[in-house]
């Protein structure tokens, strides 16, 4: 058992750090720990540009396959590319959904075809995603899709209809992957399908959903006779495409998120030493509570992915994202009970909100989507504990 | 990365598993609880020829085993697991630190080679009554016996409480200070055989009876200079690494008792049936559990880290950054799993219902241990203030 990474491994971190920092410069400066969870919304133009940078130095895609145009980089130097990006606060990535799931999805079930059509645009940063998972009726229940697939007789092609919600990046992403009801009649995870759509068509209608913090980084987007590009796989085949693919989000970007958690939490940790919060027993209570969950929240991702099985299958990687979310949402009151009485002074009108302010707030959102705490604990009860499944409605 | 378990430590937790399954069965626990050392010697005895593990992490050129403190802290979180009684904690846990810490190579020859072959039991004698101050006190001024310089070399006096297993280890390695000093300044660390003259041992009953505690007082004992471990009232800085290390040693043995009463909970949660079905299919059971499985892992993550620092503490050659970390890690490790123990064995108790309350059910055991060593070295809220002091307090924090 090890803490420590080998030395080409850190050969590559020297790389990655060197080149950002020769590169996070100049007109991509100001773009520095933006653009991350619950500032997505910003400078959607200058980040693109940046997706386009970072693709030109091959950094984009570096997990993939070497066959299909990635580094084929192991798990290590992947956790070292996340955690150097968000060390050097490198700007929230616009291309993660294309990267991390899009095309990760298309390589593992895609025809060569569909490979050749779509790897491209993502590995070179001109083409964005976005996810056409959740809808009003299917949140934590996702298997509840009612978006409907019906292929044309003629020419054979897939037309959509129906709502998703909670889509992130739908007004700056040129693709949507969607889950739908290919089966007439069908319940639950059979008879669905994964489809590529194309955002810039008229049939598809985005409309932002205006968050509690002000702001707009999710939108509703409708779907009403919409043409799908691609089907992946077969009809039938979208449940198992969709669990394959929510495979993907864990892992190796937690240790980049962890960064920035440790920036917010140095951010807490200064204020409360200058304004005198430090002396507060309760307070520090808080603080070291919260820095002990953050140190061991690395070296449970580091568990993870060395793949220790001690535990039975999986162990480390059930409880993580219970554990990050509530971790965090304990860090936005925090934040607000250290500023105390000036945690209510916003930075100016209408809703003009500070850093801390805006961590308070978004982090309500950490605890919901995703999988809430609650489905969480189901999960961890039912896949990590072996307790018996909730009966189901239908 | 590896940070996982190698196939070699796969082997020693095997190993200690399918041991303890047959040397520490309820039963046997229950017997052991009420004879007269609070453990079994045979036992003991036992587990020191066929597994050898009292030996695990003195060097090879004393006898040893030679291996790291995650190897230590793998069996400890198997006797956990177990309750099983023994002087194994304050014996490799606690009092084999001081020597390998500390003492010069002659010294280790002459006290090592003993503990590794299981023919003597050591522990760590350091806190006087001030350790009961304030809810516990567990820092230098909890030290208050007295050590003096002779013609041959040192006397100790005063009173030494809370000391494991203090009434049957053969030695003991004591913690002194110098006369009207006060604070880190002036102390001291002595191999005392539990046998010398002046020495008086007396069992103090407990709460959790899985572990023993003594009283000691120590009235005129002389000790040799070559009984001294390092330079008489320079010990702090010592001491202060052996007590991390304790409480790291401690870390993993609540590991093993916070996931062994979420295991016997989950267990009995399947097997119970009220209104027609298992109470584990009702979900104020399940996120209970789940509250405790999240626990028991980042707690494991917590043991294991900080076991790799001490393992860079202890070794010759160990790196210099990473050992640096021990104080911060071995707080994190027993702060982290005093809580989750008491959680864990607490939630454990009211998922048994009626059962739990009572004698014939294992839980209470697993509770009574889970206090015990939740308060010892200092509670979670103790170890967050140590951190919280590092973070907050001083120039050279962040």
């Amino acid at each position: 058992m090890k803490l420590t990474f080998n030395a080409a491994d850190e050969r590559f971190r020297e790389d990655i750090a060197s080149w950002l920092q020769a590169h996070l410069v100049g007109e991509f400066e100001h773009l520095k720990f933006r653009g991350g969870p619950g500032d997505e919304h910003m400078f959607p133009e200058e980040r693109k540009r940046w997706e386009q940078e970072l693709a030109a130095g091959g950094w984009v895609g570096i997990g993939w396959p070497e066959a299909c145009g990635g580094r084929g980089a192991s798990i290590e130097q992947q956790v070292i590319f996340a955690e150097e990006y968000a060390r050097a606060g490198a700007p929230g990535r616009i291309g993660h959904i294309g990267e991390g799931l899009a095309g990760p999805t298309i390589i593992a079930f895609g025809t060569p075809e569909q490979k050749a059509k779509y790897l491209p645009g993502i590995l070179n940063g001109t083409e964005f995603w976005c996810q056409g998972y959740s809808e009003p009726s299917a949140g934590s229940d996702l298997a509840n899709v009612r978006t409907r697939a019906v292929r044309d007789p003629d020419s054979g092609r897939w037309r959509i209809t129906g709502q998703k919600i909670w889509t992130s990046l739908a007004h700056e992403s040129q693709w949507c992957f969607v889950l739908a009801r290919t089966e007439p009649g069908s319940v639950a995870h059979r008879g669905l399908g994964f489809f590529l759509v194309r955002m810039a068509q008229p049939e598809i209608t985005v409309r932002p959903i205006e968050q509690l913090t002000g702001t707009s980084e999710f939108n509703e987007v409708f779907f009403d006779d919409a043409l799908a590009e691609d089907l992946v796989g077969e009809p039938g085949d979208g449940w198992r495409i969709a669990m394959t693919l929510l495979g993907f989000e864990r892992g190796v970007s937690t240790l980049g998120q962890q960064m920035q958690f440790q920036n917010e939490l140095d951010e807490i940790i200064r204020i409360a030493r200058s304004n005198g919060a430090a002396s507060d027993p309760a307070i520090r209570q808080r603080i070291a509570e919260a820095h002990t969950g953050l140190r061991l929240m690395r070296y449970n991702a580091l568990r993870m992915l060395s793949g220790d099985e001690r535990s039975g299958p999986d162990s480390s990687a059930l409880v993580y994202k219970l554990h990050w979310a509530s971790w965090h949402r304990n860090l936005g009151a925090l934040a607000m009970d250290v500023l105390g009485p000036e945690a209510e002074l916003l930075d100016g009108a209408p809703y003009e909100l500070t850093r801390l302010q805006s961590l308070f707030l978004f982090t309500r959102s950490d605890t919901i989507y995703g999988g809430t705490n609650q489905i969480q604990r189901n999960i961890i009860a039912e896949r990590g504990l072996g307790m018996p499944k909730e009966a189901k409605g239908r | 990365m590896e940070f996982r378990l190698t196939d070699e430590q796969y082997m020693v937790r095997d190993t200690a598993q399918a041991f303890l399954a047959d040397a520490s069965s309820s039963g046997q626990v229950r017997r052991a609880m009420t004879a007269a050392r609070s453990y079994d010697p045979a036992v003991w005895q036992r587990l020191c020829t066929e597994l050898y593990v009292q030996a695990v992490t003195i060097p090879e050129a004393y006898g040893g085993l030679g291996l790291g403190y995650v190897d230590l802290a793998i069996v400890l979180e198997q006797m956990g697991r177990k309750l099983f009684c023994s002087p194994f904690m304050a014996t490799v846990g606690m009092a084999t630190n001081a020597l390998l810490l500390v003492a010069s190579d002659e010294q280790k020859q002459r006290w090592l080679p003993a503990i590794a072959e299981g023919t003597q039991t050591a522990t760590l004698a350091w806190t006087g009554p001030q350790a009961a101050r304030a809810g516990g006190s567990w820092g230098a001024e909890a030290v208050s016996a007295t050590w003096t310089a002779t013609a041959e070399g040192y006397q100790l006096d005063g009173d030494l409480r809370y000391v494991i297993d203090g009434d049957t280890a053969d030695l003991l390695i004591v913690a002194a200070r110098t006369p009207g000093s006060s604070g880190s300044e002036g102390i001291g660390l002595f191999v005392v055989p539990a046998s010398s003259a002046g020495v008086e041992r007396q069992w103090t009953p407990t709460l959790d009876q899985s572990r023993r505690l003594a009283n000691l007082t120590l009235r005129g004992v002389s000790v040799a200079a070559d009984q001294c471990l390092g330079v008489a009232g320079e010990g702090w800085p010592q001491l202060q690494k052996i007590l991390a290390l304790a409480k790291v040693s401690l870390a993993a043995e609540q590991l093993g008792v916070a996931s062994e009463a979420l295991d016997m909970a989950v267990n009995y949660t399947l097997e119970r049936e009220q209104f027609g079905r298992a109470i584990a299919s009702y979900q104020a059971v399940k996120h209970k559990a789940a509250d405790m499985k999240l626990k028991a892992e980042v707690a494991c993550s917590a043991v294991y880290y900080a076991a790799c620092v001490a393992s860079e503490v202890l070794a010759p050659d160990g790196d210099v950054n990473i050992a640096a970390e021990l104080d911060e890690a071995a707080a994190m490790a027993k702060g982290y799993c005093s809580d989750t123990v008491f959680f864990n064995a607490g939630s454990a108790l009211q998922l048994f219902g009626g059962v739990g309350f009572t004698a014939e059910y294992d839980i209470q055991l697993y509770f009574k241990r889970a206090k015990a060593s939740e308060l010892y070295l200092g509670n979670g809220a103790a170890q967050r203030e140590q951190i919280a002091a590092m973070l907050l307090d001083g120039e050279s924090a962040q």
